[in-house]
C-alpha cells in the first residue's frame, strides 16, 4: 500500500465557537462558557455569568442585619453554615458581643460537618464529570446520613440559618454526641473503599495527572484561594492564619501539595476530609457546658465604621466587608466569594488542552455558580 | 391498573374462554392505556439553577430514589423529555432561556415548579431588581411545590400528583369545531 | 508588621498622602494619577510585598464614588486598604490595576456593571452580570426601577 500521509500543516482547518450553554449537566449550575476550538484543542475560554444574579448585595441595604443573614446561606448553599458563621462573626466583632464557649464549639462542629458534606458532593460530581457514575450515589449516601443529623438538630437539611449573632439558635439534642461518633467511624471505613475505587484507579489518575497546571505565581496573581491554591503550594488556610472561634487551640494540619495539577487538587480535598473528621473528634470528647446563646436586646445597630471578616469556606476564603453608618441597615455589604476569583483560573489552565480536559478542570476547581453571581 | 368487569350486554365473553377458564383480552379505552403509559414514564430534563437543584439530586440518588416512579432517565436535551422540573430561582437573564427550552419540548409536556423561588419569587420577592416573581409568568405550570428548599418527600408527593393529573387527562377526544352563534341566527 | 507599624511606615513613605485606619486595617488615600506607581511600589518593596489583591469594590457616598482595594501579603501576612475618591458622577473613570494583579480582571467587570465606573487599559470590559440592554446601574443609591417591589 502506498504511504499517503497528510501532515497537519497541509490540512486546512478553521476555528469555530461552541457554546456550552447555561443548561448543561456538567457546569454545576447556570454557567455559560463560550469556547473557541480548533479541532479538539481549546484556544479560548470566555465565561458568561449572571444567569442566577439575584441582587443580594442591594437587598441587604433595605433588609437590615438580622434578616440578611438568612439570605447568605443561599449564596453558596453547599457551605450554608459557614456563610452564616461569617456574618455572625462580623456583627459580633463590630457590636462587641461575647459568645459563650459551648456555642463556639458547636459552631466549629457544624462548620466541619458542612465541609464534609460539601466535599462528599464534590467528590461524587467530580467523578461523574470525568465519566464514572457510581461515586455520585456513594457520595450522596454519606451526605444523607450527615444531613439527617442536621435535620434533627437544626431543623433543615440545606439552608439551615442556625448560627446567628450571639451563639446558635438552639441547643443540640442529648443524643447528638453518640450518634455523631458512630457516624464518623463508619465514614472513615467507607473512605478506604473510595480510595480503592477512584483514587487508586488507573484511568482516573491518567485523566488528571499533568492536566490543568496552575503555577504558584499565577495563583497569587489571580487571587485564588482555598484548595485550588493550596494544591499549587500556597499556604492560605484562614483557620491557621487568622483563627476565629477557637481554631487556635485545635490540632490539625494545613494540607499543602506542590503538584499544581488536577490530581493535586483532588488529593488536597480528600486529605481535608480526614482533617475535618480529626477536628470534630477532638471537640466531641470535651464539649463545654453552659449557655448556647447570648440574647440580643432591641434592634441590632452597628457603630459607624468599616469592618472586614474572613472565614475558610469549603471553596476558599470567604469574606464580608461591611460599611456602616450607625443605623440598623448596612450602608454597603460586599461579599468576597471564593468562586468568583477562582473562575479566573479556568482560562489559563485550559488553553492548549482538549475539550474533555476543560470539563475535568472545572470539576476540580469546584465552582458553585450562585457563589459567583450572588 | 384496574379493569372493570363490565361486559358489553350483547357480547358473550363466555364463548371465548380457554381451557383454564380465562378470557385472554381486556376491554378498556384508548385514553386509559395511553395515560397509563405516559404517567409511569415521564422523563425529566436536568434543569436546576440553585439550591433546590441539590434537593433534586438527593431525590435522584439512592435514599429517595425517584426511578421507582418512572422518572429514571434524566435527559440532557429538551427534545427528548416530557416534564421539566424548574428547581431554583429564575432571573430576568435566564427567563428567555427557560422559554426556549420549554418551546423545544414536544407535546404533551408538563411543568413542575419546585421551591418557593419558582412558585412566586420566594425570599427574593421584595427588594430584588433581577428576579422573576414566579415562573408561571412565562410558562404554564401544572404542579406547584412550596418549600425553601422542599424536602425530597415533598418533591415525590408533587410528582405523584402530576401522575394522577396525567391519568385523568383526555388525550384522544376529538372536538368538533364550535359553530359560531351568529351564523345560526 | 502589625497595624500601628504599618501605619507609621505608610506615613513615612508617602508623606503627601492621607493615612487613616478602620477597625481592622490601615487605609491609604490616593489620587487617580499616583495609583499605578504607588501600587507597583507596594507590591515590590521588600518591607511590604503586597502581592495579593483579595477584594476590590466601590462604595457610593453621595455625591462621590470611593474605590476600595484590599491588599495582603503572602510573605508577611499583613493587610491594608487603599482608597481612591472619584468626584465625577456622570462619567467616572479610573485606571485599571490589571497590570499589577491579574485578579482585577473580574472584579472590575463587576464594578463597571453595577456602578458604571469605566476602567482604562482593561483587557475586556463588559457587562458581566446583567444583560447588555439593561438601563442604569443598580448599586448606585439613586437607581430607579419600576419592577422592584418594596415593603
Amino acid at each position: 500500500m502506498e504511504n499517503q500521509t497528510v501532515t497537519p500543516s497541509e490540512l486546512k482547518t478553521e476555528e469555530f465557537v461552541v457554546n456550552i450553554g447555561p443548561q448543561h449537566p456538567a457546569t454545576h449550575g447556570v454557567l455559560r462558557v463560550e469556547v473557541t476550538l480548533d479541532g479538539e484543542t481549546v484556544k479560548d475560554v470566555l465565561p458568561h455569568l449572571g444567569y442566577i444574579h439575584r441582587g443580594i448585595e442591594k437587598m441587604t441595604e433595605s433588609l437590615g442585619y438580622k434578616q440578611s443573614i438568612f439570605l447568605t446561606s443561599r449564596m453558596d448553599y453547599l457551605s450554608a453554615h459557614i456563610n452564616n458563621h461569617l456574618c455572625a462573626l462580623a456583627i459580633e466583632k463590630a457590636a462587641q458581643i461575647e459568645v459563650p464557649a459551648r456555642a463556639k464549639a458547636i459552631r466549629i462542629i457544624m462548620d466541619e460537618l458542612q465541609r464534609l458534606t460539601s466535599h462528599e458532593l464534590w467528590w461524587g460530581s467530580c467523578a461523574m464529570d470525568i465519566g464514572a457514575v457510581t461515586p455520585f450515589f456513594l457520595g450522596f449516601r454519606d451526605r444523607e446520613r450527615i444531613l439527617e443529623l442536621f435535620e434533627q438538630n437544626t431543623g433543615n437539611r440545606l439552608t439551615m440559618s442556625y448560627i446567628i449573632p450571639g451563639g446558635v439558635m438552639n441547643d443540640v439534642r442529648p443524643d447528638f454526641v453518640p450518634k455523631l461518633k458512630a457516624l464518623l467511624k463508619s465514614i472513615k471505613d467507607y473512605r478506604k473503599e473510595y480510595d480503592q475505587l477512584i483514587t487508586g484507579n488507573y484511568i482516573f489518575q491518567h485523566r488528571t495527572q499533568g492536566i490543568g497546571v496552575l503555577s504558584k505565581e499565577q495563583a497569587i496573581s489571580l487571587g485564588c484561594t482555598g484548595p485550588t491554591a493550596r494544591a499549587s503550594g500556597l499556604s492560605c488556610d484562614i483557620r491557621k492564619l487568622y483563627p476565629y472561634d477557637g481554631y487556635e487551640k485545635l490540632d490539625f494540619k494545613e494540607v499543602i501539595d506542590y503538584g499544581c495539577d488536577n490530581w493535586a487538587r483532588y488529593v488536597v480535598r480528600m486529605e481535608e476530609m480526614s482533617q475535618s473528621i480529626h477536628i470534630i473528634e477532638q471537640l466531641l470528647d470535651n464539649l463545654p457546658t453552659g449557655d448556647y446563646r447570648t440574647k440580643l436586646k432591641g434592634v441590632l445597630k452597628l457603630p459607624a465604621g468599616e469592618y472586614y471578616q474572613r472565614v475558610e469556606s469549603a471553596r476558599g476564603e470567604l469574606g464580608v466587608y461591611i460599611v456602616s453608618d450607625g443605623g440598623a441597615k448596612p450602608y454597603r455589604m460586599k461579599f468576597r466569594t471564593p468562586c468568583y476569583s477562582n473562575l479566573g483560573a479556568v482560562k489559563p489552565i485550559s488553553v492548549g488542552m482538549k475539550i474533555a480536559d476543560l470539563m475535568a478542570n472545572m470539576a476540580t476547581i469546584d465552582l458553585v455558580i450562585p457563589d459567583m453571581d450572588r | 391498573m384496574d379493569v372493570k368487569k363490565e361486559y358489553i350486554p350483547e357480547f358473550d365473553g363466555d364463548l371465548y374462554k380457554d381451557e383454564f377458564g380465562r378470557t385472554n383480552f381486556i376491554v378498556t379505552t384508548i385514553d386509559k392505556i395511553a395515560n397509563w403509559g405516559r404517567s409511569n414514564s415521564p422523563w425529566p430534563l436536568s434543569f436546576g439553577t440553585s439550591c433546590c437543584a441539590i434537593e433534586l439530586m438527593s431525590t435522584v440518588s439512592a435514599k429517595y430514589d425517584w426511578s421507582r416512579f418512572g422518572f429514571e432517565v434524566m435527559r440532557a436535551s429538551p427534545r427528548q423529555c416530557d416534564v421539566i422540573v424548574v428547581a431554583g430561582t429564575i432571573t430576568y437573564k435566564m427567563a428567555p432561556v427557560l422559554k426556549r427550552l420549554y418551546d423545544q419540548m414536544p407535546d404533551p409536556k408538563y411543568v413542575i415548579a419546585m421551591g418557593a423561588c419558582a412558585v412566586s419569587g420566594g425570599p427574593f420577592y421584595y427588594n430584588s431588581y433581577a428576579v422573576l416573581r414566579g415562573v408561571d409568568n412565562i410558562i404554564p405550570v401544572d404542579v406547584y411545590i412550596p418549600g425553601c428548599p422542599p424536602r425530597p418527600e415533598s418533591l415525590i408527593h408533587g410528582m405523584m400528583t402530576l401522575q394522577e393529573k396525567i391519568r385523568k387527562s383526555k388525550a384522544y377526544v376529538i372536538q368538533k369545531p364550535k359553530k359560531n352563534k351568529e351564523e345560526d341566527k | 508588621m502589625i497595624k500601628e507599624e504599618l501605619k507609621q511606615y505608610l506615613e513615612q513613605t508617602f508623606p503627601s498622602a492621607k493615612v487613616d485606619e478602620t477597625f481592622d486595617f490601615p487605609v491609604l488615600f490616593l489620587t487617580k494619577e499616583e495609583l499605578i506607581p504607588v501600587m507597583k511600589q507596594l507590591r515590590d518593596a521588600p518591607e511590604t510585598k503586597f502581592n495579593f489583591l483579595f477584594c476590590e469594590t466601590a462604595v457610593d457616598r453621595n455625591p462621590e464614588f470611593e474605590m476600595v482595594y484590599h491588599l495582603t501579603s503572602t510573605y508577611y501576612h499583613h493587610d491594608m486598604m487603599v482608597k481612591v475618591i472619584l468626584e465625577d458622577r456622570e462619567n467616572p473613570e479610573i485606571e485599571s490595576v490589571y497590570s499589577v494583579w491579574e485578579a482585577a480582571d473580574l472584579y472590575e467587570d463587576e464594578i463597571y456593571d453595577l456602578f458604571g465606573i469605566r476602567f482604562t487599559n482593561h483587557p475586556n470590559l463588559r457587562r458581566i452580570f446583567l444583560t447588555d440592554e439593561w438601563v442604569g446601574y443598580p448599586l448606585r443609591k439613586d437607581y430607579q426601577d419600576d419592577r422592584i417591589i418594596s415593603l
